[in-house]
């Protein structure tokens, strides 16, 4: 029992960041437009976080400043994708690869004469110790996620700024002859979508990680967009998703410390192999939102 | 059309060559060395002497075929984001027919058709995906890349491994499963000119036979392609396997040509600039050898640069990702001047 608990603790654990990343993008998808850029919206997240945290000593001055970097990410990415038109996937594409090369060189360039961006203050855990210490290891964002899922989950479904969100994603011509600027709402979708999505990269380091290093997303922005298709753009769908994910985490740190005799690179391929045979049941099209990645043209 | 598309990617390439001079001249700073010095090695270090040459080529031949690769799919309706999986397949099952099959004459020509077949198969996965369960090809391409990461690594630590086991890397491919180099003596090996009847080939049958139009056309507007009585489904698998096939190849001539073993973290990033090379060629099959050549360059010059100016060699990721970005701005007013052009004409 008590291992049983363990393993959703420390599943909970390593999916927040995934989670919270895959809530900003289930907001962006919603209103119709595919941010491929999850991953480097992280890793900008997780290097500002990084940088703030280690020179303030304040886990939280760190995830203000991953939020500001999840911000700067949204307007660059709804200014060419939405407000311009341009292509969802090239400027998501563009996202990451700058977001591997930039924090890469200046996480270098840094590095260099300085302790470099080691030892990281950590985000507080409020949770009571009778609870167990695993439970307690649980910090307050994963609270936080949890609580985001039960308001999004209730916004899209019984509130009018919810239905004008998905109405965005259905059929944006219908919401525009009601005198309502789609590609406004859609940016600040867009914007509030990839400010969570910097969020994640700051918690995956303060909260999960413990260090920056290089491309330390390692992936998990790309599971955040899988866990989208597998939720089937619901919210408690998102959290099913992710948990498949760290779930699975867990179970392979599990099973590498047990030494079964199999190669451990074959564990680290558990998560996405998860993912993947989830979206077998997935069926997206049938739930996806009817204009997703089509950028819309007024007239 | 197709000569303003020229100039746009000129223009795109320019602008994104400034942006990746103003990165390194920024790094450069950063990291106290001299920006001149800094520029300089970029320039000398990819095309400055016969050997920056033979190394700027030896980027190019995989940046070719992945990028060759991602143009098709994408000509095709195909967003496949997956080349660095297929590439990376394509390394490990060449690899396999290289060390694993005992060593006959002309073995290499297993190891590419081995490589091509992994690839393209490890895209066609991801085409199931989309024609049976509607899953869109981005999320199932990337969430492939990673699997195919992680198999290489235990490949190389397990049944791939070299017999002296010290190392994670395979035993050396025999001499009749690899490529010669093209000169006696030379660093560049026969996957060039492979590489270049390949991108030729794949470019003629996007642009002058039937399957070729049929491929553009459902790309365009799968719906009327549909109407008219196209195959669309078919095509489309088709379209996966050969983008996945190319990529696949790359990764098979790398180990054939270059390494002449497999280990960890091979050609890594290759199949993600393939992208930047397709979107800066505007996705058309001529335009892809000029991209890969400038993504080449711009590579070498920047591993040259980090040797002399301790400039970290990432940035030439960060210019990848800067051309993107120069690509759709372009791309977002292009569309923009057409619609307020419009209702004047």
């Amino acid at each position: 029992m008590m291992v049983a608990v363990d393993v959703v603790a420390q599943g909970l654990l390593l999916a927040c960041p995934v989670l919270l990343a895959a809530l900003g993008e289930l907001l962006t998808e919603r209103v119709g437009v595919l941010n491929i850029g999850v991953e480097g919206t992280m890793l900008f997240g997780a290097f500002a976080a990084a940088v703030l945290a280690a020179s303030s000593g304040d886990a939280m001055i760190g995830l203000v400043g991953a939020l500001a970097a999840g911000v700067a990410c949204g307007l660059l990415f709804a200014g060419l994708a939405v407000q311009l038109g341009a292509d969802q996937v090239i400027v998501g594409a563009a996202l990451n690869l700058l977001a591997l090369g930039i924090t890469g060189a200046l996480y270098r360039v840094l590095a260099v004469g300085s302790a470099g961006v080691a030892l990281l203050p950590a985000i507080p855990r409020p949770s009571p110790e009778w609870l167990g210490p695993t439970v307690a290891s649980l910090h307050v964002l994963v609270w936080a996620a949890l609580l985001l899922v039960a308001v999004l989950g209730f916004v899209f479904a019984r509130t009018g700024v919810g239905r004008r969100l998905r109405a965005l994603g259905e059929h944006p011509q219908a919401v525009a002859t009601l005198g309502v600027s789609v590609r406004r709402w859609r940016v600040a979708a867009v914007v509030v979508g990839s400010a969570l999505g910097g969020l994640a990269g700051g918690t995956l380091v303060l909260g999960t990680a413990g260090s920056f290093v290089e491309g330390v997303t390692a992936g998990r922005g790309f599971v955040a967009l899988a866990a989208v298709v597998f939720g089937r753009w619901s919210a408690v769908g998102v959290l099913a998703g992710t948990l498949v994910f760290g779930l699975a985490s867990a179970l392979q740190f599990r099973l590498q410390a047990r030494d079964l005799g199999v190669a451990w690179q074959l564990f680290l391929i558990l998560p996405y192999l998860a993912t993947l045979v989830a979206l077998l049941a997935a069926r997206g099209r049938g739930a996806a939102p009817a204009a997703l990645g089509r950028p819309y043209r007024s007239g | 059309m197709k000569g303003h598309r020229i100039v746009w990617s000129v223009v795109a390439a320019l602008v994104a060559l400034l942006v990746a001079v103003g990165f390194a001249a920024l790094a450069a700073v950063l990291a106290g060395s001299d920006p001149t010095a800094t520029a300089f090695a970029l320039v000398s270090g990819s095309v400055g002497s016969s050997e920056s040459l033979g190394a700027m080529v030896l980027v190019l031949i995989p940046l070719l075929l992945t990028g060759v690769g991602v143009a098709f799919a994408f000509r095709s309706g195909v967003l496949n984001i997956g080349a660095e999986g297929q590439f990376l397949m394509g390394a490990l099952a060449a690899s396999a027919a290289g060390v694993l099959v005992p060593a006959f004459s002309g073995q290499v020509v297993l190891v590419l058709v081995a490589g091509a077949v992994a690839g393209g198969l490890w895209a066609t996965i991801a085409g199931l995906y989309r024609l049976v369960r509607g899953v869109n090809e981005v999320i199932t391409t990337i969430l492939l890349n990673f699997i195919a990461l992680y198999l290489v690594s235990w490949a190389v630590h397990g049944p791939l491994q070299e017999v002296a086991r010290s190392y994670p890397q395979s035993d050396p491919l025999p001499a009749s499963a690899r490529l010669g180099p093209l000169l006696e003596g030379g660093l560049v090996h026969a996957g060039l000119p492979i590489a270049l009847v390949v991108t030729l080939g794949v470019g003629v049958v996007l642009s002058r036979t039937a399957p070729g139009l049929r491929l553009r056309a459902a790309g365009q507007n799968a719906a009327a392609a549909r109407l008219a009585g196209f195959p669309v489904r078919r095509d489309l698998l088709g379209a996966f396997a050969v983008s996945g096939a190319l990529a696949g190849l790359a990764g098979a001539i790398e180990i054939a040509g270059l390494t002449g073993r497999l280990y960890e973290r091979i050609g890594s990033g290759y199949g993600f600039t393939a992208i930047a090379v397709a979107f800066l060629a505007g996705l058309e099959i001529p335009g892809v050898v000029f991209a890969a050549i400038f993504f080449a360059t711009l590579s070498t010059g920047a591993q040259a640069m980090e040797r002399v100016a301790g400039v970290p060699s990432v940035l030439a990721v960060a210019a990848q990702g800067a051309t993107l970005i120069v690509v759709a701005l372009l791309g977002g007013l292009r569309l923009l001047w057409a619609e307020t052009e419009e209702p004047s004409a």
